[in-house]
């Protein structure tokens, strides 16, 4: 029998009512401390990448006047171009030494410096920036032009402050005078640091040249593996879809078919390289390093993602707008097509870019395909060059310059990382937007 | 045209659901211009019965229909018939107000467009406004016919529902508990409406308000437990039933 309680205030809390206030209390204070924990790991990170990172925007100039003397560049004054193109960078170089002389005498610069160390200071890719700008313009020979070379690393390091007098002590890359001559170059405003869009623009370069490396090409590289994966997973993701959630009987063998999706969907992505690497590769004889693989394999690795997520998108058109069509008379194609595919549409594009963001930041299959270890260099000029020849992509290339020895390419590997964040943000950034601006309410 | 021909006429149907066997074997005469409404506890397959006639229950995979079902004479089980063509002459409003999310005009017009009803815009455009003008709502949306039809109350989607049905031009009207969402007033409009479609189609009305099937009926049938136990003229029906479930049932005795 139960008994009615014996009358208690309600202002008295009783032992168990505590103990319970106590847990609610606690749980949320733990809430809270973890909700911290994450946003302050999130803002070490955040500010770690853009400290490390943020160098690698900024590179060092040196803005000299050259003479290009026709005795050095062009010996029979006849302009031709075959001719001019028989003068290697080695031609060059001696051009650069006679500048950095008349600058020292010109501007008054005290330095026991000989001639070869003085353009020592200057990006390898000096000599080359030069012939490319004469071979463009023949008339620029025999005049004195204004150009602005790359400082190498070290210059560049010492501006930044990475590299000290104390931390060069023996290396051979650099020396004590050397940093003084900087100097005075630095007062007299010829080396300067300046925004460098040939970080964000440009190619990849030798490790000898940290300076004039760029993720350019590896962002190409990446764009040209990004339309294989939407033009092959897009279609084929929902078309699949479609059949499985509207039409597809519910059977043993459909069972089997969605158990294996949500298990791909699991497998690890190297176990998709190297797939691919069978396949594509070494059957089906498809370019190393070549973006259209990448492609490939990240399509493959998308594709059970994307499928799923479609999926669900389907499934919450509710099915009162299938009904409604049928019961018009609609065929079943007719209502899945009119009604049901419009409705998920925008679950269909988030889950699509969200797929496209993971495969855009996916390194370990390229690996196994031969993108990572690929130097680009090289622009490509026409689209079936930018899918077929090799090139890198953007984790690839960070990937790259991570591992490489010299220190200037680990805050370009930070600046890489940047990029590839930014990238990664606006697509989900577009994949919230849209979510937002299409979602329906029944 | 004689008010007792008879459009629909279902012998010895019998459904299942897996092993559930939700209908036994039912036998139901369905005359055109008039409203036949189905009443009868949760459960005892008035529902099914009624989805059975325009072919909607084919959908579900494991649902087993045997038994004829005649339109004028023809057996829409038939393997020759393509429910697609059955429904569009067969037109169906549901429990829950479901218009698409579209415009009201492309509600209705969904219909005759994807039949090839009408050629060219003034046409649809007539269709449409004939329509909403039957299921007495186009005084109401004149003015906003672009506007989404899941932004009308819910008195009016159903109606705009029943404009959508009426559009496709079809023989027979079946409504599954069409007033179960609405409020009295809504509810009101519907009868109403329904007792003007009798002009033009046959009705089949399911419903739970025994009140509504006494209001708007001309034939009744009473389900239990998947069986009909009995069906004839709602007066008789109302009045003088033959069955002491039916009586149980109307009486409030049972259900």
């Amino acid at each position: 029998m139960i008994e009615p309680n014996p009358y208690k205030s309600l202002f008295a809390a009783s032992a168990q009512n505590k103990r319970r206030a106590a847990a609610e209390k606690r749980f949320h204070r733990l809430g809270l401390a973890a909700i911290f924990v994450g946003l302050s790991m999130l803002a070490i990170l955040m500010t770690t990448i853009v400290t490390k990172g943020s160098g690698a925007f900024q590179q060092s100039f040196i803005t000299l006047d050259v003479a290009l003397l026709e005795a050095k560049l062009d010996k029979k004054g006849t302009r031709d171009l075959d001719n001019l193109k028989k003068v290697t960078t080695f031609g060059y170089a001696p051009l650069i030494k006679v500048a950095f002389e008349q600058v020292v005498v010109a501007r008054g610069i005290e330095t026991d410096l000989t001639s070869k160390d003085m353009a020592a200071i200057v990006s390898k890719s000096a000599a080359a920036q030069m012939r490319d700008c004469v071979l463009n313009d023949p008339g620029l020979i025999g005049t004195t032009a204004e150009f602005k070379f790359l400082a190498n690393s070290w210059i560049d390091g010492y501006l930044k402050g990475r590299v000290t007098r104390e931390t060069i002590a023996n290396n051979k890359n650099v020396s004590i005078a050397q940093l003084d001559f900087a100097d005075q170059l630095i007062e007299l405003g010829i080396i300067g640091k300046s925004f460098n869009i040939q970080f964000i623009l440009g190619a990849d370069a030798s490790d000898q040249r940290p300076e004039d490396a760029g993720i350019g090409v590896a962002i190409i590289g990446s764009f040209a593996m990004m339309c294989v994966v939407l033009l092959l997973a897009l279609p084929i993701g929902v078309a699949s879809s479609i059949y499985l959630e509207e039409f597809a009987p519910k059977n043993r063998l459909t069972d089997f078919i969605e158990v294996n999706i949500a298990n791909l969907a699991a497998v690890p992505s190297i176990v998709f390289g190297i797939l691919g690497l069978a396949i594509f590769i070494n059957t089906m004889h498809l370019p190393q390093s070549a973006p259209v693989v990448g492609g490939l394999v990240l399509t493959l690795m998308t594709l059970p993602t994307l499928i799923i997520s479609t999926r669900a998108a389907l499934k919450a058109v509710p099915p009162s707008i299938r009904s409604a069509a049928l019961g018009v008379g609609a065929s079943k194609m007719q209502s899945t097509f009119h009604h049901v595919l419009p409705l998920a549409a925008p679950g269909i594009l988030t889950g699509t870019i969200l797929g496209l963001a993971q495969a855009l930041g996916e390194t370990a299959p390229l690996l196994l395909i031969g993108m990572i270890g690929y130097v680009a260099t090289n622009m490509p000029e026409t689209v079936s060059q930018g899918l077929l020849s090799p090139n890198s992509a953007m984790p690839a290339q960070i990937y790259e310059w991570a591992k490489r020895a010299d220190p200037a390419f680990y805050e370009r590997a930070w600046g890489g990382i940047i990029i590839l964040l930014i990238f990664l943000v606006t697509m989900n950034l577009i994949a919230v937007t849209l979510r937002r601006r299409f979602e329906q309410r029944w | 045209m004689n008010s007792q021909t008879i459009k629909i006429s279902a012998r010895h149907v019998d459904v299942h659901y897996d092993k559930t066997h939700a209908i036994k074997d039912v036998s139901v005469e369905i005359p055109s211009n008039s409203v036949t409404a189905f009443i009868g506890p949760s459960g005892c397959g008035k529902s099914t019965f009624l989805r059975c006639l325009n072919r909607m229950n084919d959908t579900i995979e494991s649902c087993q229909v045997s038994g004829d079902i005649l339109l004028d004479g023809e057996n829409i089980y038939d393997p020759k018939v393509d429910p697609v063509q059955l429904r569009a002459k067969i037109g169906m409003v549901f429990q829950k107000p479901n218009p698409f999310p579209k415009s009201i005009y492309d509600n209705v017009a969904y219909g005759p467009r994807i039949h090839g009803l009408a050629q060219g815009k003034s046409d649809l455009d007539a269709l449409v406004e004939q329509a909403l003008r039957r299921a007495a709502i186009w005084e109401e949306v004149k003015d906003r016919l672009s506007a989404p039809g899941t932004g009308l109350s819910g008195g009016q989607q159903q109606r705009v529902c029943i404009a959508r049905a009426i559009a496709t031009a079809p023989e027979v009207l079946l409504m599954d508990e069409p007033c179960s969402a609405l409020d009295p007033i809504a509810t009101a409009q519907i009868e109403e409406l329904i007792d003007e479609l009798r002009q033009n189609y046959a009705v089949v009305i399911v419903t739970h308000s025994m009140h509504q099937a006494a209001r708007v009926s001309q034939k009744t049938a009473f389900f239990h437990m998947g069986t009909l136990v009995e069906f004839g003229d709602t007066k008789t029906i109302f009045t003088n039933p033959t069955d002491p479930r039916t009586e149980g049932y109307i009486t409030g005795r049972i259900g």
